[in-house]
């Protein structure tokens, strides 16, 4: 059966375009900085392991047209919880750990309640959210504390996952054997990635959350719960915020008041280019992948020039937002004349 | 319970507040029938279908269902649904960016042994009943692909596929054309046949006729009576719904044909066209006479008309309004020119929900005067005062938001919005969609009204009688283009249908 391509898979498609070219852009002009070598690419998702955590939950909230801008905060709240929980308060990294996703979901429950049963605007409820998560960071710990004590936290953090039957392998300027590596971290987000894709195309409750972005409206009418499916789906993006918040703080290692601040923006923004509506009903978590993927590769390429200010990835995102939003508005409007 | 009866429904009363919106109403559906829930606007149509279904909780009353011990009462929609109460509403109430075969089965999809979406036996089902329903969908598409008509037909087979025992219809052939209709009475009598009682809520009276075997009759919240088709003629239903004898058929239309020719233009457009809606067209509207626009539905009516006022830019052709060179960029250089537009989806496009009946009048008139010159309240109150009268909008008060009056009377405060502005040029797109017959006179009445003060008019309307009854001359379009004009003695049901059809007809 031949399937049309419909607006949002184009834009899906060019996504991912934009992607390989960026990419092969900077394989040809930094090439001599290694960029070329897979271990660059493999870093970006090193780099960028707790916020793929995230987007995957961002993208499923969007999907209900809503927003959670608490996350960034949940992650600082989380880090900090970590490594004063295991340095000060000599706690073991996995009870802590299981504290830090029960504390995810509880959160989510608060906030999914107050937007779905209380009907308040989503904004304000996680932006209440944000400020309490952010100044639960400062009330555990003020100080920057770093995570040195727990020997299965150190060990999580520095145990390298080499890519079998030396794949990309290389050999440095000493003839030493370079074997591209990922971190624990990794594997943990693109199972996630891989989980929600599944969840969000296989189960009810996937379906329901496109019923509900599509037109709240009609889920109700066709008698799917709509508050529930909401409800369900911030304490979703709540628990991906802790399970992100762990990878984030397996990659920094420590706890300050002021890390991963606007790191909520980055997973919006890594949606939108994915191809996620703001508005609700169309996108995919493998689109978000590859937003966060594009982030990445604009500050590795940003670094790679050397002399650049790292602002400067910020502005190349502005761009592309800019970009996406407008081409999303246009293949809109396209489709609505289409149709009249 | 009787076992042919599929539906009772006993004693039910309900309030608004301020108004008593039913009043001890009684309702009765065998197995087997096509009922017609028949009444004005605000006669408690629509709110005793949201009785039935949970939407609205009653105060008192009983509800029986076939099969179920005991009176029901449900607590929504899905409840109602699996008690064998299934809806298809006005608005087509789907999930545009599902696929087809989903819209079909959310929320009772087919399952896998692990417990995840089937999503090819769902398929397969889906396309299965496309198939029984004689509809040519391919249902791994998404819904918005289809047309408004087709997402109905959708909504329908949803319903029918729930196995109801009551199946309720509430507008479905509002936004469908003949072809259509036609299918969608062909499956309505095909679940007749199969044992399914089936509540029809219309306003359009040939259909009442053509499809069912009983009618139900509501007037201001109060049952009038329940009928089958023979004890009920057409005159008869008329006078039930309105109760008083009504005009249903005569002329409204002043006697003898106007001659026009020596009566300047008021609108004179040459080969105005916008890419991909309407090809170049010429029209010719003279002062006071009142110009149809027929077709088929998606034939290119509101998107000509759309051009005209600005709301689509014209992409080519000249375009004089009073005998001036114009150009008009957007729906306010039409205004200053003394156009108006009513426009058809007035859920869309008209009404603006959370604001008062007052300030939905006055929203053209302010707009057009700019938002710095604020109409003084006094003057306010008296324009909305006297169109609430002059159009006998039903509204607690002045101050009543637009949103809980009902479909009829909202087309009428928009109506009134334009009037409001003092027009010399008025595009009514539809204006009676939706609207009870007695409006729909009144409706008319006006138009004929408003040409004879001189004012310029053109009028869209899906049924031909009506815009034979009000029109001077016709134009015919087909497929996006303006393909022809009728006037004099071809304006006739035959010559209209005939001119819609075209070559067509021949073949």
């Amino acid at each position: 059966m031949k399937k049309k391509l419909n607006g949002n898979s184009i834009l899906l498609l060019i996504t991912v375009i934009l992607f390989v070219v960026m990419y092969a852009a900077g394989c040809v002009v930094y090439a001599n900085k290694g960029f070329t070598h897979l271990q660059t690419f493999l870093n970006i998702l090193i780099n960028n392991a707790g916020l793929i955590c995230i987007t995957a939950g961002m993208t499923c909230v969007m999907l209900t047209g809503g927003i959670d801008i608490s996350v960034g905060s949940v992650v600082a709240m989380d880090c900090m919880f970590l490594a004063v929980g295991m340095e000060e308060w000599g706690m073991k990294s996995p009870v802590l750990m299981l504290l830090v996703l029960l504390i995810g979901i509880v959160f989510g429950i608060v906030q999914g309640f107050c937007i779905a049963y209380l009907d308040i605007q989503p904004f304000i409820v996680t932006m209440a959210g944000m400020f309490f998560a952010r100044g639960m960071t400062a009330v555990i710990c003020t100080d920057q504390v770093s995570i040195v004590s727990d020997a299965l936290f150190v060990k999580l953090s520095n145990m390298k996952l080499n890519i079998p039957f030396n794949i990309g392998a290389y050999e440095n300027k000493k003839g030493i054997l370079q074997i591209p590596y990922v971190r624990i971290t990794v594997v943990i987000a693109l199972l996630v990635v891989l989980l929600i894709f599944l969840m969000l195309k296989y189960t009810k409750f996937g379906r329901s959350i496109y019923a509900v972005g599509g037109n709240s409206q009609s889920a109700t009418l066709m008698g799917l719960d709509v508050r529930k499916t909401k409800m369900k789906t911030y304490v979703l993006a709540s628990f991906l915020a802790s399970i992100g918040g762990i990878c984030y703080c397996l990659n920094t290692m420590c706890g300050t008041t002021t890390q991963a601040s606007g790191l909520e923006m980055d997973a919006i923004s890594s949606a939108v280019i994915g191809g996620t509506l703001l508005t609700g009903g169309v996108g995919n978590v493998g689109g978000s992948l590859v937003g966060v993927l594009i982030n990445g590769t604009i500050s590795t390429l940003v670094k790679s020039h050397g002399k650049l200010v790292s602002s400067w990835a910020n502005i190349v995102t502005a761009i592309l937002l800019c970009f996406f939003i407008v081409l999303q508005a246009i293949l809109a409007k396209i489709k609505e004349s289409k149709k009249a | 319970m009787d076992s042919n009866i599929a539906l009772t429904m006993r004693g039910i009363c309900m309030t608004f507040p301020g108004v008593k919106a039913l009043d001890n109403v009684d309702f009765t559906l065998k197995k087997g029938e096509i009922r017609a829930l028949m009444g004005e606007n605000g006669a408690g149509k629509s709110t005793l279908i949201k009785c039935l279904t949970g939407v609205n909780k009653f105060e008192a009353g009983e509800i029986h269902v076939d099969g179920i011990e005991g009176p029901i009462v449900n607590k929504d929609t899905m409840d109602a649904q699996h008690k064998g109460i299934s809806t298809v509403y006005q608005e087509v109430n789907l999930c545009p960016n599902l696929s087809v075969a989903e819209n079909l089965y959310i929320g009772r999809e087919p399952l896998t042994k692990i417990g995840t979406v089937n999503r090819r036996k769902m398929n397969q089902m889906a396309a299965q009943l496309m198939k029984d329903l004689d509809l040519e969908i391919e249902v791994t598409r998404n819904l918005e692909e289809y047309s408004l008509a087709l997402q109905q037909m959708i909504a329908i087979a949803r319903a029918v596929d729930m196995e109801s025992k009551v199946l309720i219809l509430d507008e479905p052939t509002s936004s469908l054309d003949d072809n259509e209709v036609e299918k969608l009475f062909g499956m309505m009598k095909r679940l007749r046949d199969q044992g399914v009682g089936i509540i029809f809520v219309t306003h359009f009276l040939e259909q009442v006729y053509a499809v069912c075997d009983g009618i139900t009759v509501l007037r201001n919240g109060t049952l009038v009576g329940e009928y089958t088709v023979e004890e009920l003629p057409r005159v008869k239903l008329v006078a039930a719904m309105m109760g008083k004898d009504f005009d249903d058929l005569a002329s409204i239309k002043p006697e003898g044909t106007t001659d026009f020719s020596k009566v300047p233009l008021e609108i004179d457009a040459k080969g105005l066209s916008h890419s991909g809606t309407i090809k170049p067209f010429d029209l010719e509207i003279h002062k006071g006479e009142v110009v149809g626009l027929t077709g088929l539905l998606g034939s290119g009516r509101s998107e000509l008309a759309r051009v005209i006022y600005g709301a689509d830019r014209a992409q080519s052709g000249t375009l004089k309004v009073a005998g001036q060179d114009v150009k008009v960029k957007s729906p306010i250089d039409a205004m200053n020119l003394g156009m108006g537009l009513l426009p058809d989806d007035r859920k869309a496009e008209g009404i603006i929900g959370d604001l008062s009946v007052r300030e939905n009048i006055i929203l053209a008139m302010q707009a057009k005067a700019g938002i710095f010159k604020k109409i003084p309240m006094a003057k306010q109150i008296e324009i909305a005062d006297k169109y609430i009268e002059m159009l006998q909008i039903k509204t607690a008060s002045r101050e009543t938001l637009i949103k809980r009056l009902s479909g009829g009377n909202q087309q009428k405060v928009i109506l009134a919005r334009w009037l409001a502005t003092n027009p010399d040029f008025l595009i009514l797109d539809e204006p009676t969609r939706g609207i009870d017959i007695g409006t729909k006179t009144e409706i008319q009445k006006l138009v004929i009204k408003l040409a004879q003060e001189g004012k310029s008019l053109i009028f869209i309307s899906s049924e031909i009688e009506e815009m034979l009854r009000t029109c001077n001359r016709m134009a015919v379009l087909r497929d996006g283009a303006k393909v022809g004009e009728i006037d004099g003695s071809d304006m006739t049901q035959e010559g209209v249908m005939h001119a819609i059809a075209g070559g067509a007809s021949h073949e």
